[in-house]
Parts: C-alpha cells; sequence; structure tokens
C-alpha cells in the first residue's frame, strides 16, 4: 500500500504510559482532564455566532459555548489544548515520516464511500459526545482514571456499540 | 496539598490557556506514536486483529489513575478538586452507544480524529467536519431531547462512592482488570491473526 514503509508504532503499553502521563499532569497542574469534543463545540457556536448572532446566542446548547460577549467563543481551554494535539500529532508524524495526504481505509471501499461514512461517523460521534457530556478523551480516558461513575458506564457502552455494528461495516476496513 | 497547582491561584486563566497548548502538544504526540492518526489502526481494534486502542487506553488509565491515588495519599494532590464530568446514566449510556457506532462508522474519536487530520488524512478532515455538522444538528434539537440529557442527576461521584467501597480496592480492581485485559488482547490477536 505505502510507497515506503513507516517507522513501527510505539509499543502500546509505552505509548499509554506517555499518554497518562499527560493527563496526570493535567490533573496536577490544572486539576481537570484532557478533552476534545468541547473544542469542536466552541467551534461551532463561534462559527453560527458569525453567521447568525441572533440565532447562535438563542440557542440553549450553543449559548453556553458563546457566553455573554465578555471573552471570544475561541478562547478556551479546550480550544487551545485541541491546537496543541494537532501540533504535537504533526511533530510526531513529521519525525516518523507518517505525515502525508492520504484517505485511510480498507482495499475493499471506494473513496466516496469512506469519506461518505467519514462525515456520517463523525456526525454520530457529535450526538455520542454531546449526549454523554464528553468523548473518548473527556470521559472515557479523564473520567476512567479518576474512577468516575459515568465515564465508566460510557466507555463499555463505547465498546459495545462498536463491536455490535462492526460485522456490518468489515467492508470498510478489511 | 498544594496541587491542582491552578486551583491553588499557582497561575491564572491567561497562562493556563499556554499550559492547555503544552499539555495537548504531548497528548497529541502520543496519540500519534501510538498509531492512532490512522482510522484502519483505530478501527483494527473491534475487528480483534490489533487491540492497540484497549492497550493504550487501558495503560493511560492505570498509569493516571496511579498518579493520582499516590500523591492524594502523600498530601500532595488534593483530589476533592479535580473536576468530575457529572454522572447521569441515561444519556451517557446511550452517548456511549451512539459514539461507539460512530467510531466504527467514521474510524475515529473527536481527539484522534484531530491527530490523523493534522498530519493529512482526509478521511479525518471529512470526519471533523461530520462533527461540526452533528454538533449544530445537535444543538437544534437539543431543546427537544433536554429533558432526557439531564434526568437521573446523580452529581460528581466516582464508583467507590456508589459502591461503598474503599478507593485503594477499586484501583486494585483496575489495575487486575487491565492486566488480564493485556493478556487476553494479545491472546484474541494472535488467535484472529493465525486465521487471516
Amino acid at each position: 500500500m505505502n510507497p515506503r514503509p513507516d517507522t513501527p508504532y510505539l509499543n502500546p503499553y509505552l505509548a499509554g504510559i506517555g499518554l497518562g502521563l499527560v493527563l496526570l499532569a493535567s490533573f496536577v497542574i490544572m486539576g481537570r482532564g484532557l478533552g476534545a469534543s468541547g473544542a469542536f463545540s466552541s467551534t461551532v457556536a463561534w462559527l453560527t455566532n458569525l453567521v447568525a448572532p441572533a440565532h447562535a446566542q438563542a440557542n440553549e446548547y450553543l449559548g453556553e459555548y458563546v457566553g455573554d460577549g465578555s471573552t471570544h467563543p475561541l478562547k478556551a481551554w479546550l480550544v487551545f489544548e485541541v491546537i496543541g494535539v494537532a501540533a504535537g500529532a504533526l511533530l510526531s508524524g513529521i519525525l516518523a515520516g507518517r505525515a502525508r495526504l492520504a484517505v485511510e481505509k480498507g482495499p475493499r471501499v471506494t473513496t466516496a464511500i469512506r469519506l461518505a461514512c467519514a462525515f456520517a461517523g463523525g456526525m454520530l460521534m457529535a450526538f455520542g459526545a454531546h449526549l454523554a457530556r464528553g468523548c473518548t478523551s473527556g470521559q472515557a480516558l479523564t473520567g476512567g482514571a479518576l474512577l468516575n461513575v459515568g465515564s465508566w458506564a460510557f466507555m463499555l457502552m463505547v465498546f459495545v456499540g462498536g463491536y455490535a455494528v462492526a460485522w456490518f461495516f468489515r467492508w470498510q476496513w478489511r | 496539598m498544594m496541587t491542582p497547582l491552578y486551583k491553588y491561584g499557582f497561575f491564572g486563566e491567561e497562562f493556563s490557556l499556554l499550559v492547555a497548548f503544552a499539555l495537548g502538544l504531548g497528548f497529541g504526540f502520543f496519540l500519534e506514536r501510538a498509531g492512532f492518526g490512522s482510522a484502519r489502526k483505530l478501527a483494527a481494534q473491534f475487528y480483534l486483529y490489533d487491540m492497540s486502542v484497549f492497550k493504550v487506553m487501558f495503560s493511560a488509565i492505570v498509569t493516571a489513575m496511579l498518579g493520582v491515588t499516590y500523591l492524594g495519599w502523600i498530601g500532595v494532590l488534593d483530589l476533592d478538586l479535580v473536576y468530575l464530568v457529572p454522572t447521569h446514566l441515561g444519556p451517557q449510556v446511550v452517548g456511549g452507544l451512539v459514539l461507539g457506532v460512530g467510531f466504527v462508522v467514521g474510524g475515529y474519536c473527536p481527539g484522534t480524529s484531530v491527530a490523523a487530520l493534522a498530519t493529512g488524512r482526509i478521511d479525518a478532515m471529512i470526519y471533523a467536519l461530520g462533527i461540526f455538522a452533528g454538533t449544530f444538528a445537535y444543538a437544534e434539537v437539543y431543546p427537544a431531547i433536554k429533558g432526557f440529557v439531564n434526568a437521573n442527576p446523580m452529581g460528581q461521584v466516582t464508583l467507590p462512592e456508589v459502591f461503598g467501597l474503599p478507593w485503594g480496592l477499586l484501583v486494585f480492581a483496575v489495575v487486575l482488570i487491565a492486566v488480564v485485559g493485556f493478556w487476553g488482547a494479545t491472546k484474541i490477536e494472535r488467535w484472529v491473526g493465525s486465521r487471516s
């Protein structure tokens, strides 16, 4: 598939310990864990506020992210954290020779269908993350380490949901 | 007790944004190192031939959990000041299911999609657009479903509190689950690998 072999991935246990230490640092320095989905909410609130300010401010969900106008919607902790995620991933990807334009898919699916699935998956993910008050980062990882009740229930159900439909989507990956 | 530093007023909000960027840098670096900038690698978890998602996640959870437990025990970290997302079991169970389906369909979760799009994965860029669309749609239907989303509030609550068990026992149980899980996951990978 690839024109040249990539650097092998880091041993999963070592990568996990690395992630865990970053998460621990976040607890100790900030008193909160890591996240991701909240940054998307801030961005959507900001964009909606640009296009239709009355609509964004009247909306119960986006209104909270827009705020009272005293601070910019993008001046949020998770937005800065996610910009860091992008920069850190790019750095690692360049060092490993893995940064390149590509579509991740199995050999049996067309690019168009894969991209349509990616879009649909993103929409589902957004709904799930908002219902659960966090995603794999903010709930499963962060709350998992803090023995948060809702986080463990959430994490279990992520695996249940994924395994329940995996067979129906195997053409996309294998 | 002197940490969390931010909660003890060691620095202000402006500086906290810098901290956010620095922590994100480490988060993104290790996500990409682990191979989580690739949807195929992530989706493999659900087809059992590569269980890295489970291994990385549980190594991270165990590391951070042992860290907060130890730092709390020696009196450095005030765990009561670390933010817990409030528990609402109904929406969190449904949200988890929906997110799990979205993971298999889309190939990413929000954090890993950022790592993937930053390293040039076009499907991750489209996936992120899907998150934007989904977030907008969610905000539109929120008034209709907010009764369900906010039902049965249990507050900020941990497993030891709910089950009335010592913190240390739950920590031990999670470590045990992780170790047995790592052993089982590797067995499954070999079994599935030998069949295909």
